[in-house]
């Protein structure tokens, strides 16, 4: 068995396996390693919403190229990924915030979304679960839900149907077209992709990454109680925030009736116990948006670790310090949405050729020691 | 000695009368029913009987998966098996 490959994947994540499908599907041999299984670590803690967000212009360029790249293969995808296209309501709680769903249809509509507002009496017909009277909400239709770890395994089948190879070890190093298997096997690569998450730290120190904790809950069964991904637009202040821990209300539908009760964002807490003032606060924020929220049982609780940049955007290309090396992590909460477009962007990046948005805003070059006296 | 008091309840809109002390689980039971349908559609019902499995749940009074074996059947009652 050939040793030697066009590229060596480090990680079997969702960024990961979408990484190692595009580069199958483009004739490079693909070697995938994955101590854990595949989907296993923050593609599994995650929500699976596939979200146009618009913190940056590159981060609403690179979620619109991906959910548009996901809204394709759905057709494509088995059951048990359970894809479905609920859209998202951003909701307003007051006047102000509703001067925000405005301002945010805007920016939408001019990066060709297609959005609608919702007036209060509307989203409560829409959403009757809900506070009611709330200000409004922005509805973006095209947005979706699926379930990650089904997702990632999905795409990882399909880089193994097109003869990628999966190796389920640790990779002690990975460096200079050498990657390092804890077996003893060494394989050789022309290139090497690093897309193990907030675990890439692991393998090239002082990589500008950082675990930012979050909190899950999952409810029983209860088919119909919110029909949409449920947001505040506060959410943006929350994730926007580099420094404290915070909260903010979004709940979604799950295909399987339960509902996934989110958010919490913690940076310096690498512990991954839950969080019972953090668990409070969450779920409280969510009553206070579904009042009855708190009748339903919850049936479990578990914690993740976003891969976090100071600058919100991924890292995806060439890290200057090693010819060989290829970053794909970064992705902070958007991973699952954004691992379809990062995908494309990688592969463009290993055959050299132009990319279908501009991805200078992704390079990890701009974090690059080299470039820090530019 | 006077005869004990019984216990109305519905069942899917059927009557059953229970002993007081009587579990929602063993009223289901009673009915001759399943407690609850797995996703894939097999009838389940009461496995551990004492809160930890969850196999028993039923809509009680409009709540649903409520725990059966846990709960005491109680005058006028409804409970909705799925």
């Amino acid at each position: 068995m050939s040793e030697n490959w066009d590229v060596v994947i480090v990680g079997a994540g969702i960024v990961g396996a979408a990484c190692a499908w595009q580069c199958a599907l483009r004739g490079m041999r693909t070697a995938v390693v994955e101590a854990n299984f595949i989907g296993g670590g923050a593609t599994a803690a995650g929500m699976g919403h596939i979200v146009v967000m618009d913190d940056s212009p590159a981060q609403l360029a690179l979620t619109h190229y991906s959910q548009t790249l996901w809204q394709g293969l759905s057709k494509s995808l088995p059951n048990d990924v359970e894809y479905e296209a609920c859209g998202t309501l951003w909701v307003a709680a007051d006047e102000e915030e509703m001067q925000e769903v405005h301002r945010k249809r805007e920016v939408y509509t001019s990066a060709g979304v297609a959005t609608e507002v919702l007036a209060g009496p509307t989203l409560a017909d829409a959403e009757p679960q809900l506070r009611n009277p709330l200000a409004g909400a922005l509805l973006v239709p095209s947005d979706a839900v699926l379930y990650p770890p089904c997702a990632a395994a999905y795409l990882m089948s399909q880089a193994r149907r097109l003869g990628a190879q999966l190796y389920r070890r640790k990779v002690l190093s990975a460096r200079a077209g050498k990657v390092r298997l804890d077996d003893g096997t060494q394989l050789t690569a022309t290139r090497i992709l690093i897309a193990s998450g907030a675990d890439a730290c692991e393998l090239i120190p002082g990589l500008p990454i950082k675990k930012r904790k979050g909190h899950l809950v999952i409810t029983d069964r209860y088919p119909g109680f919110v029909r949409h991904q449920l947001v505040e637009l506060g959410y943006l202040k929350s994730a926007h925030s580099s420094t404290a821990d915070s909260v903010a209300f979004n709940v979604q539908p799950r295909k399987t009736g339960q509902l996934l009760i989110g958010s919490s964002r913690q940076f310096g807490a690498e512990d991954s116990v839950a969080d019972p003032q953090i668990l409070a606060a969450m779920t409280e924020r969510a009553a206070w948006y579904l009042p009855k929220i708190g009748k339903l049982s919850a049936i479990r609780v578990w914690t993740g670790f976003r891969a976090a940049t100071p600058d919100k955007l991924p890292l995806i290309g060439p890290w200057p310090e090693d010819d060989s090396l290829f970053l794909a992590t970064g992705h902070e909460g958007l991973g699952i949405t954004t691992s379809l477009g990062t995908a494309r962007i990688l592969a463009d990046h290993l055959e050299g050729v132009t990319t279908a948005i501009p991805a200078a805003p992704y390079l990890p070059a701009r974090f690059a020691r080299s470039a820090v006296h530019v | 000695m006077s005869k004990p008091a019984r216990i109305r309840l519905l069942v899917n809109g059927v009557p059953i009368t229970v002993a007081p002390g009587t579990t929602v689980a063993c009223a289901i039971l009673i009915a001759g029913i399943p407690a609850r349908r797995s996703v894939t559609g097999e009838p389940r019902g009461p496995l551990c009987g004492m809160g930890i499995c969850f196999e028993c749940r039923a809509t009680i009074d409009d709540a649903p998966h409520q725990r059966t074996c846990q709960l005491l059947c109680a005058e006028g009652m409804e409970v909705g098996t799925s």
